[in-house]
């Protein structure tokens, strides 16, 4: 028995994870950050302190057993670790490399208490490549219920509701209008944060578990969400088509040619891949001097993208500080370190033109005032203080509203800002119809969304009477496993198949 | 699912072909006015296609093509009977209103002939009297003009040249049109924007409520890009979604040419890198490089 860890006894320092230098990588599409080697991520487990509280485990969204899985790690039972993680979480390679973990796991981490918290993300990023790289891929023993459940949207509330469906032993269909599944992890997050491939391998791993994938299918359009429960035989649907309108400020201007939302940008350049133009037909009339409105995580990616498509120029507005930026600050600071203009307490009030294109952006400067409804103080501006920034591209990363679609096609019940209302459960105004993610709350991070999606899952089990169970277990009294593909069933009691 | 077979193609003109392709559910949940989105292959474009036609019994829906720029002249070479589109995401948009109009004007230019004629059948259905009017550049590039027979009352066709009905632009029609009946209660008009324009002048001064069906810039079709945005009234309209038919009357045509044109240097070099690349493939059918006309 090893001796209790203690907070001094640890490795003090956070295990640095190897990254791109931000002069080439601002040059490439290639991953910013490398990930662990094996003995990075030793290292880094031996800072967990396996503490008797878990907070992490509270402060994840679908509740990883975190302290469990990094014990594995330090044991190198790494592919135990990666058993641990997809009890939860199916897409580790994903939430590693994606989750705002300082606000979630790492922000309440006991060692973070004293000193850096452990890198849970980072960790949670080397077992997933690790088993994407080994090609292992966890498949439940599944036992077959007779029901038939509809996902609407592959992003990842959708795939994180499929997976627990299907492991329920439902027969699952995941909608998509997209030419190929995946949702905002394939059209909005860049290669760089997320790459497609990772995605692909991810939904490889759902589609084992029998999980159906229709493509350039428009729900609501190509048939209701009524004709789902009806003619189509739907027991139980989930709706999470993600938040979809981009919004726009309403200022002179917004019409001109080089004004676009952060969607287009980043949905032509990942999706459709218009940085390899003309190899792919999708154009992007790149930018030389960029501008991108807002601070979240979807700015700092249009940002930094507009940087790798070449621009000469990259400048970030912001009404407010730097204080109140919505996104990472990881992504901040990497958008720094490439070389990314801040303008911060800067408003924008017109766009000018000439030829219908735009070529300079009016602003005002801000001052902090009182604080606001959010509790965030709120953005005045200063009197006479407006002054223009030449630039030929501007990009709007203000936000989403709701997406129409399913409002006009159904008869859903709607909130007042127009996105689907749901209770408690997150079951909508039909009964078997569930929905979660940002059509439910409004944009969110990738995380929360799949929190909504196992939340839904939970309901949408109880509705058909399905036991609630994060595996699946087998059935008292059943021979024992063994006979199923070699399942281990020492580890956590439960049935598993190993594939490859 | 359907895996988009092209079932029929015909070719009406040397730059306007029609593909009908095989798809059920979709042919089942048409209505007039939507509209589909087409990736050729796995590396193209989506683009928007406004659906021309459905057949529930044989479950197909028709597109009609304009070969303009480098995604549709590659459809005019590849898509042939047999062949499938690598996608085909659809129907998209809010349905035309058919409305309970007694006496109705279906216009429709080039290549917004062949998306009007849902509309023309649909109206006709509701029991109105349908007054077709249909212009080409000339009698050459006429099509479908049986098919606008069966389903309107009257029909008239514009040629630039006169060398089939009248000469003279579609307002041409409207006007004549306007002169024999007192009592129109609206129109529909379907075609290139500066065609759109001149018909929502036309029928302004008539004081006919007239819809137009809008296709600006889009990718995904959905509402999640914003690239179709467009000005109606003091309003800015996503076409996807909350189109595609606004009043024609409150639009802002400039608006919608100038954002039309966003694209055009890129997709001019689109263009010249393909036809390159098809020359290298094989000299004797090689597309000769012309003038892009505007896209309708």
């Amino acid at each position: 028995m090893a001796k209790k860890k203690t907070i001094r006894s640890i490795p003090q320092a956070r295990t640095p994870m190897p990254e791109q230098a931000p002069e080439v990588r601002v040059k490439n599409f290639e991953e910013v950050a490398c990930g662990y080697r094996m003995e990075d991520a030793l290292v880094e487990a031996e800072r967990c302190l396996d503490c008797a509280d878990e907070p992490c485990v509270r402060g994840c969204p679908v509740g990883i057993d975190i302290p469990g899985f990094i014990k594995k790690i330090t044991e190198k039972s790494f592919h135990g670790a990666y058993n641990v993680i997809t009890d939860t979480n199916l897409l580790p390679s994903v939430c590693g490399r994606v989750c705002p973990q300082e606000n979630q796991c790492e922000g309440v981490c006991t060692v973070g208490d004293t000193l850096e918290p452990v890198a849970i993300g980072r960790l949670e990023r080397f077992i997933g490549d690790m088993a994407i790289d080994k090609g292992w891929a966890n498949v439940p023993y599944i036992q077959r219920q007779p029901f038939k459940v509809g996902i609407v949207g592959s992003g990842p509330a959708g795939m994180a509701c499929a997976a627990d469906m299907a492991k329920a032993g439902c027969e699952v269909t995941v909608y998509e209008a997209f030419q190929e599944p995946g949702g905002v992890l394939k059209y909005g997050i860049p290669d760089f944060r997320l790459p497609n491939p990772v995605v692909d391998v991810e939904i490889d791993k759902l589609k084992k578990l029998g999980i159906r994938f229709e493509c350039n299918t428009l729900v609501g359009r190509l048939f209701t969400l009524e004709q789902m429960l009806t003619e189509m035989g739907f027991h139980a649907v989930f709706v999470g088509t993600g938040a979809g309108y981009p919004s726009f400020m309403g200022i002179p201007g917004e019409s001109l040619n080089g004004v676009l939302s952060a969607n287009e940008l980043l949905t032509r350049c990942n999706l459709m891949k218009a940085r390899d133009f003309p190899n792919h037909d999708t154009p992007l009339q790149p930018g030389k001097r960029v501008t991108v409105i807002g601070a979240g995580n979807t700015a700092m990616d249009a940002l930094r993208v507009s940087l790798r498509l070449g621009a000469e120029k990259v400048i970030c507005v912001y009404r407010r500080s730097a204080k109140e930026a919505p996104a990472r600050a990881e992504e901040i600071h990497h958008a720094q370190q490439e070389g990314v203009e801040f303008h911060w307490l800067t408003s924008p009030v017109e766009l000018l033109g000439e030829n219908n294109t735009v070529r300079a952006m009016r602003c005002e400067q801000m001052e902090l005032g009182e604080p606001d409804a959010s509790g965030r103080r709120r953005p005045v501006p200063v009197a006479g203080s407006a002054f223009e920034i030449e630039t030929d591209m501007v990009v709007f990363a203000i936000g989403t509203n709701a997406n129409p679609i399913l409002g006009q096609t159904s008869g859903l019940k709607l909130d007042k800002r127009g996105y689907i209302a749901t209770d408690e459960s997150l079951a909508t105004s039909i009964a078997g119809v569930y929905a979660g993610g940002d059509i439910v709350t409004g944009a969110a991070t990738v995380i929360q969304a799949m929190g909504a999606g196992r939340r839904a899952a939970r309901a949408m089990k109880a509705y058909l009477g399905l036991r609630d169970s994060d595996s699946i277990y087998a059935a008292e009294g059943a021979e024992s496993a063994p006979r199923l593909f070699g399942i281990d069933r020492r580890e956590r009691g439960h049935a598993r198949v190993h594939l490859g | 699912m359907s895996d988009f077979e092209i079932v029929t193609r015909a070719d009406f003109s040397d730059v306007t072909f029609l593909l009908e392709v095989r798809h059920p559910l979709m042919a089942k949940a048409a209505k007039p006015g939507q509209f589909v989105i087409v990736m050729e292959h796995e590396a193209g474009e989506r683009i928007p296609l406004t659906i021309a036609d459905f057949d529930r019994d044989k479950g197909t829906i028709t597109l009609v093509i304009q070969a303009v720029g480098k995604t549709t002249k590659e459809m005019q070479q590849n898509c042939r009977v047999g062949t499938h589109l690598f996608a085909l995401v659809g129907p998209m948009g809010i349905p035309s209103h058919i409305g309970k109009a007694k006496k109705v004007i279906c216009v429709g230019g080039g290549l917004g002939v062949a998306p009007v004629y849902p509309q023309a059948r649909a109206y006709k259905e509701s029991g109105a009297y349908v007054i077709g009017v249909l212009g080409f550049r000339n009698k050459e590039l006429m099509f479908w003009k049986d098919k606008f027979g069966a389903v309107c009352d009257e029909l008239i066709i514009c040629t630039d040249d006169g060398s089939e009905g009248l000469k003279g632009l579609v307002t041409a029609g409207i006007e004549q049109a306007a002169a024999r009946h007192s009592d129109i209660d609206e129109a529909v008009a379907i075609g290139p924007p500066i065609m759109m324009k001149g018909c929502a002048e036309t029928t302004r001064k008539l004081g006919i409520k007239t819809m137009v069906s809008l296709n600006p810039v889009m990718v995904d079709g959905t509402g999640m890009c914003g690239g179709c945005r467009v000005k109606v009234g003091d309003r800015v309209k996503f076409a996807c979604v909350d189109g595609p038919d606004f009043d024609g009357h409150e639009v802002d045509f400039d608006d919608l040419m100038a954002r039309l044109a966003r694209y055009k240097p890129t997709e001019k070099e689109a263009l010249e890198h393909w036809q390159t690349a098809c020359r290298l493939r094989s000299p004797v059918n090689a597309v000769p490089a012309s003038a892009e006309p505007p896209k309708a």
